[in-house]
């Protein structure tokens, strides 16, 4: 057996940690979960998988509204009773009316594929568990054709939570799950010069030391993201801010804090004067 | 060793099973490990530990069991002899015997020794997941194997040393809450009165079902999705409060954000509440607590927040308010009754941790509202108690608390 070793992307960087947990994932066939705060790159990193491993992306979107069973096929009696009145189709064969899901394609594929299921913590509490059998057995019936499909090859699973509900156990205990903790600054600092390879070294030096200040003041109650880091330094440069002007206050903070009252709290401490954000 | 590490870990309180130790077995005998204790430590964290709230205990009992062991420590031995003789809990549940027999131990010892033998020849690495150079089986070395980027964390220190810097403390869940969080767990009260009410047309449903019904009217009814959670909040200010007033302003913010209460109010009091609840403590703006409670019933929800430190007569006597100009005619013991009368559900959250709740005033208000710490543990087993989901009585013991340091 050979191991896929999945080592993150020129555009993608992945922690050791982060690719100790994919490899495991790929190596035991076990869905990967993933978690983190938002703007870590939960999503991203699927792309980035399919990217590095040389697989197809299949992606599924879970909504407040989405049933298990929509991920495996969806047999549409809408379409089948709309072409029964009209008599301008063949309604007698069922299968013209079965369209699988994300989950059921990839079952399907003739490569292996990885399957993105994008915050399974928006669906109803019984979600991930209805899900636990087809991941199991990799094989579901259509029970309107009695068709078994079986995957040929089991996909890489990766499923992301945001948190937004508690997930059961029974389902936990057949993941592989991984943290994205918030890149620290050695880090950060490879992922901006990812995105903006030519900032200027002072200017990326303080405004980190800005973010990062930012981000430990108790007031901000949603802390920015890299995502808005890095929107926030391409203002900056657009601007053209140089480090200098830093140093004395902070431009276009509307671009890291979306709250007022983040706002608010962020100018009362900088005023207070209870600690310089750049020393 | 690998079967003590394995219970060191539930000692700790990190609930891990057969069923997720057996596919780490079955990893480290792929080679997944090279024998490098900082990848273990990366694999045994993600196969056993589920959540991130644990990652702290799980970096703590890391650090006390392989404290002091050499950081180009072999795991090959310790694995081979576990293959050899597995040694594994009597007690099985049928998910963990099923594990087992899909797992072949001798097969898994047979790979093993292979893999060592090919390492022995050619030390390549390639697409392999062994480490490149040196001569001990799995190759030793950094945390980085050649070829690969490096981010920030991990380079150079030992793995005992990362688990020993406890990065995830601000994660566990009896210690930290922010507003997202609350905000989390006070949507699990969504989960009240679900089967109250009369039933409501499912629109969605009808249609379905009159498309599988050949197109007759097939009306289908389901429990309304509307939340019927009414929840008022009392909030304990000033005095003793005010080190946790952030925490509070917190929850306060959370729960006003939250929109999926049918009704939702807030009060404060200062200490106890007696005749009068406030909008405004500072300036006493408020209302007569009678009004309040005529304007709620048995379906609502009252979470008292507070310290409930106290002179005992501020609770039992007439007149015990703390504050001077005050002169109450009931005691507060008597309002707090009235509260728990008129509202079943009710809960008492406490900030201050579980060990130090000994002052008389606190038992007091125990033997009325069931008790809980404000953390997320604390708040997740109230919502619950208020849900139904569990019993009238406060689960856990002074441990969860005894962990600070």
């Amino acid at each position: 057996m050979s191991f896929h070793q999945f080592t993150g992307t020129d555009t993608y960087i992945a922690s050791p940690e982060l690719r100790d947990a994919v490899n495991v994932a790929v190596a035991l066939e076990k869905p990967l979960l993933i978690k983190g705060e938002p703007g870590t790159g939960k999503t991203r990193l699927a792309e980035a998988i399919s990217e590095d491993l040389g697989m197809e992306l299949l992606t599924w979107n879970v909504k407040s509204t989405s049933k298990a069973h929509d991920g495996l096929y969806v047999y549409d009696t809408v379409q089948r009773l709309n072409d029964a009145r009209f008599g301008d189709r063949d309604i007698r064969d069922i299968k013209r009316y079965i369209k699988l899901g994300a989950l059921g394609r990839s079952f399907k594929a003739e490569q292996r594929v990885v399957l993105l299921i994008d915050e399974i913590d928006k669906a109803d509490m019984e979600f991930p568990n209805d899900l636990l059998h087809e991941l199991d057995r990799m094989s579901f019936e259509i029970d309107e054709t009695q068709e078994t499909v079986t995957a040929g090859q089991r996909p890489v699973v990766v499923v992301t939570s945001n948190n937004e509900k508690e997930l059961p156990d029974a389902f936990l205990r057949r993941c592989v799950f991984h943290y994205i903790a918030f890149p620290d600054e050695p880090l950060m600092t490879d992922i901006v010069q990812v995105h903006h390879p030519d900032i200027e070294e002072e200017l990326l030096r303080q405004v980190l030391v800005a973010f990062y200040w930012l981000r430990e003041q108790s007031e901000v109650r949603k802390r920015p993201s890299t995502s808005e880091l890095i929107d926030w330094i391409a203002a900056l440069r657009r601007a053209g801010v140089s480090s200098v002007a830093m140093e004395e206050k902070l431009p276009f903070l509307g671009v890291l804090l979306k709250h007022e009252q983040d706002l608010d709290a962020v100018f009362a401490s900088k005023n207070r004067g209870q600690r310089r954000y750049a020393n | 060793m690998f079967t003590d590490f394995l219970y060191h870990l539930r000692a700790s309180g990190i609930k891990a099973s057969l069923t997720e130790w057996l596919p780490l077995m079955r990893s480290l005998a792929e080679g997944h490990a090279r024998a490098n204790l900082m990848v273990f430590y990366h694999l045994a964290r993600a196969l056993l530990v589920k959540r991130e709230t644990q990652y702290d205990l799980y970096d703590r009992a890391f650090a006390e069991y392989f404290r002091g062991v050499d950081q180009h420590f072999d795991l090959s031995d310790e694995l081979l002899e576990w293959l050899a003789d597995p040694v594994l809990p009597r007690e099985l549940t049928a998910d963990e015997l099923a594990a087992i027999e899909a797992l072949d131990f001798d097969e898994l010892r047979r790979r093993f020794e292979e893999r060592l033998q090919e390492q022995d020849e050619r030390h390549d690495g390639g697409n392999r997941w062994i480490g490149t150079g040196g001569t001990s089986p799995f190759g030793h070395g950094g945390t980085n194997p050649a070829g690969i980027r490096v981010g920030g964390a991990g380079g150079g220190r030992s793995a005992v040393q990362v688990a020993g810097e406890r990065r995830f403390r601000n994660l566990r869940s009896d210690r930290v809450l922010d507003t997202r969080q609350i905000g989390v767990a006070l949507r699990r009260l969504r989960n009240l009165g679900k089967n109250e009410g009369p039933e409501e047309l499912d629109l969605d449903a009808t249609i379905d079902h009159s498309a599988r019904n050949g197109g007759e009217i097939d009306l289908v009814f389901g429990p309304p999705r509307r939340n019927r959670i009414k929840l008022l909040l009392l909030i304990d200010v000033g005095g003793s409060m005010d080190p946790h007033a952030e925490l509070c302003e917190r929850l306060f913010s959370a729960s006003h954000a939250a929109n999926h209460f049918q009704h939702f109010e807030s009060r404060f009091f200062h200490n106890c509440p007696y005749e009068r609840l406030f909008t405004d403590i500072y300036n006493w703006r408020g209302e007569p607590t009678a009004e309040v409670l005529k304007r709620i019933d048995r379906t609502w929800s009252v979470i008292f927040v507070g310290d409930a430190w106290m002179s005992p007569y501020e609770l039992t006597h007439v007149g015990g308010a703390i504050d001077l100009f005050h002169h109450n005619r009931d005691t507060g013991l008597a309002w707090l009754r009235r509260f728990r009368d008129r509202c079943p559900d009710s809960v008492w959250l406490n900030p201050e941790p579980r060990r130090i709740w000994n002052s008389p005033s606190i038992r007091i208000i125990r033997e009325v509202f069931p008790m809980f710490e404000l953390t997320l543990d604390g708040l997740t087993e109230a919502v619950d108690v208020l849900g139904g989901r569990r019993p009238n009585q406060p689960l856990g013991g002074p441990v969860a608390s005894s962990w600070v340091n």
